[in-house]
């Protein structure tokens, strides 16, 4: 039986690597992968929680987030559809017409 | 201040272990490169295509739809698990969402989103 | 096989929400059919929605209505932000009419994702657990961004929308964060189970880890430094009626989110956030108004104004009770009426295709052309200074007056003093209406269509009537926040 801390603290870690990821990567599909990693964290945080509390909430919750996540998913991707068509190639670097 | 330090540690140990994944290749793995060996793809050969390849945008779109109507079943899923115990309220409450979500199905349709070519 | 007792159905408590939504989902299936040529009809629907809404709650006013299990609450605080954004909407709405037929974007679904994100910010200020805080977030941000990129053939507008996106997901990502935590300290998501939970206690470390993360994802939503840095990329490259909803609607509703959760389900932690605030107020307007005196391009000097004008909000935050969150709600009532119409005419004076006139440059001379849009933009400018008697000076005085109340004096010393500062870039583009010569021929389009003037006139009227008559509306915004307090 492990302790529910353990779960808590490998979301921690999880979630110190999608904001490392964000951070460092240049790649917007990358980035994205990133913020995907910090929002199943937060999940794995809840399902612990909940778990610690003896109660179905935390999972509950966790079905809401996985759908928005599905939905983030759908419009990033048409996002950067959308830029892809019209420059060709894909870089945080190449997004610089507005600087200050 | 002190409650703070499991936290800042767990914070800590994520972070060295990044950066050590990141910074010990770079450290110590043997670097000899050739102008092929630089070449991003086809590890070391000769390359013989472009090397993001080539996707049509309809790939993506496709995709796009796949993921939205998947993600439904997250909800019908545990319904159904429950489907006698939660009665008629239930069943009416599955044809509410399942109608919302055939509404932007017709959207797409006609708007054209599923046409291969 | 014991049967699940179906659970209480209060849809009333979503009335103004489910109008919205129901007017979206009509816009979406009526562009489907024809005519095809022309959305205005859409346009029509879109503000009727907005209109119904409206009507929904004034009618509904002084009700108390909890709904699905506490998570929704219809009180005065909600219904007073649904004014708000329905306002924001409904004038958003009538000004793109005009503005996405010219640019050649109208479409079906501008409306209705215009119509969506109303509705997320109208669910915002109903709020009353974390994860419908989040839900309803996600659902105003996720069509923002893909209004931000309306304009597909521009690259502007395509950058705009995906750095709006990549940060904004960031940024939930940390608020959903914090909610976790907060749900691990406390076994809830409820506010006020919440407010239980943490109540009479020394917070714990988990909870004030979570506190600090949800705001860095309000900070962002906010804009508020140093999480602004998309504003001024976003502001310019989205087309200008989508930056008049983002600065004003999607502003007031996460103001929404973050008083009703600071003030009740962690007023315990109040001494807390409000040191953290004090020092991110004092920052937001410094920053917001030195960096936008650099700004020629008038759209991003907005931006940076708009981060400055938040910093003076989070003034009534740290000020506190009644009187500093009522000051915050006037505030924001005054900000969406100036913001909007500046937005507005900013909208008006573009070209048929291209980039819009957005260089303080293009202005030059415009009084003499124009004599009635440089006025009225004039006047929007001077309300956003804060020059009795508009609605900006009696926002300010209200903003001010509470934070000395409470003693933060330092707080309001620079508040002032920002206000000066902001006066200069404010000026300035008075100046170049009034008394610089054109440099070039004007665009053409610069006829306001009926529902252009209509939304200019009623920005123009609330921002008079809310300078020369504030304490009905000022009355208003205090029995607003009163359900949070008590």
């Amino acid at each position: 039986m492990v302790d529910d801390s353990w779960y808590v603290a490998l979301s921690a870690v999880l979630f110190t690597l999608g904001v490392i990821g964000v951070v460092i990567r240049r790649n917007p599909l990358v980035i994205f992968m990133s913020i995907e990693l910090m929002l199943n964290a937060a999940n794995l945080a809840l399902v612990a929680f909940g778990h610690r509390f003896g109660s179905p909430e935390g999972q509950t919750l966790v079905f809401f987030v996985m759908a928005v996540a599905a939905a983030e998913v759908a419009v990033g991707l048409a996002i950067i559809v959308t830029i892809f068509r019209l420059r060709r190639r894909l870089s945080v670097d190449d997004l610089s017409l507005m600087r200050w | 201040m002190v409650e703070y330090l499991p936290i800042l540690m767990t914070f800590g140990a994520a972070a060295a272990v990044a950066g050590a994944l990141l910074g010990l290749p770079y450290l110590l793995a043997p670097k000899r490169v050739t102008p092929v060996k630089a070449q991003p793809f086809e590890c070391g050969k000769d390359p013989i295509a472009v090397s993001e390849g080539r996707f049509a945008i309809k790939f993506a779109m496709i995709a796009i739809f796949f993921i939205l109507i998947d993600i439904e079943l997250l909800f019908v899923w545990p319904w159904a698990a429950l489907y006698r115990r939660l009665g008629w309220f239930g069943f009416a409450e599955m044809l509410v969402f399942l109608g919302i979500l055939m509404l932007g199905f017709l959207y797409i349709w006609k708007k054209g989103g599923l046409e291969w070519e | 096989m014991t049967p699940i007792p179906a659970p209480p159905v209060l849809l009333s408590a979503l009335t103004p929400v489910l109008v919205i939504l129901a007017a979206g989902a009509l816009v979406l299936l009526l562009d489907l059919v024809p005519p095809r040529d022309t959305k205005q009809h859409l346009g029509g629907l879109a503000l009727g929605g907005f209109v119904a809404s409206l009507l929904a709650s004034v009618w509904f006013w002084d009700a108390d209505l909890r709904a699905f299990r506490d998570m929704i609450a219809l009180d005065n605080f909600a219904l007073f932000f649904n004014l708000v954004i329905g306002y924001a909407g409904a004038l958003v709405v009538l000004l793109s009419m005009d503005y996405v037929r010219r640019t050649g974007a109208e479409t079906g679904e501008y409306y209705a994702l215009v119509l969506f994100a109303g509705s997320g910010m109208m669910l915002l200020g109903s709020a009353t657990d974390l994860i419908v805080v989040f839900l309803s977030l996600e659902l105003m941000s996720l069509s923002l961004y893909v209004l931000a990129g309306l304009f597909k053939t521009r690259l502007d507008s395509g950058e705009a929308s995906m750095k709006y996106f990549l940060l904004g997901a960031f940024a939930s990502s940390f608020l959903l964060y914090g909610i976790a935590l907060v749900y691990g300290a406390t076994g809830s998501t409820n506010f006020d189970k919440v407010a239980a939970a943490l109540a009479g206690k020394a917070p714990d470390g988990l909870v004030v880890v979570g506190l600090g993360l949800m705001l860095v994802g309000f900070g962002f939503k906010l804009s508020s430094v140093p999480f602004h840095m998309w504003a001024p990329d976003v502001y310019q490259g989205a087309p200008t009626t989508v930056t008049a909803f983002i600065a004003t609607g999607s502003k007031a509703a996460a103001f929404a989110a973050v008083i009703r959760l600071l003030f009740s389900a962690l007023r315990s932690m109040q001494p807390d956030w409000t040191v953290l605030l004090w020092g991110v107020a004092a920052l937001t307007m410094t920053v917001g108004n030195v960096v936008a005196i650099a700004q020629s391009n008038l759209k991003r000097m907005l931006a940076y104004s708009s981060v400055a004008h938040v910093g003076y909000m989070l003034v009534g935050l740290v000020a506190g009770g009644a009187s500093g969150a009522g000051a915050v709600l006037f505030y924001l009532l005054a900000y969406t009426f100036t913001t909007a119409g500046t937005f507005g005419v900013i909208s008006l004076c573009g070209r048929t295709s291209g980039d819009e006139s957005v260089d303080v440059r293009d202005y030059a001379g415009l009084a003499r052309r124009h004599p009635l849009l440089a006025f009225v933009l004039s006047l929007f400018l001077l309300s956003l200074i804060g020059i009795p008697p508009l609605a900006g000076f009696v926002g300010k005085f209200y903003l001010f007056g509470a934070a000395v109340r409470g003693g933060y004096l330092w707080l309001v010393v620079i508040g002032v003093l920002n206000s000066a500062i902001a006066a200069y870039y404010y000026l300035r583009v008075i100046v170049y209406m009034y008394m610089r010569e054109p440099e070039e021929a004007i665009p053409a389009g610069l006829v306001p269509s009926f529902a252009g003037g209509l939304a200019l006139a009623i920005s123009i009227v609330g921002i008079v009537l809310l300078g020369v008559m504030p304490a009905p509306f000022a009355n208003l915004a205090v029995a607003a926040v009163a359900p949070l307090l008590k």
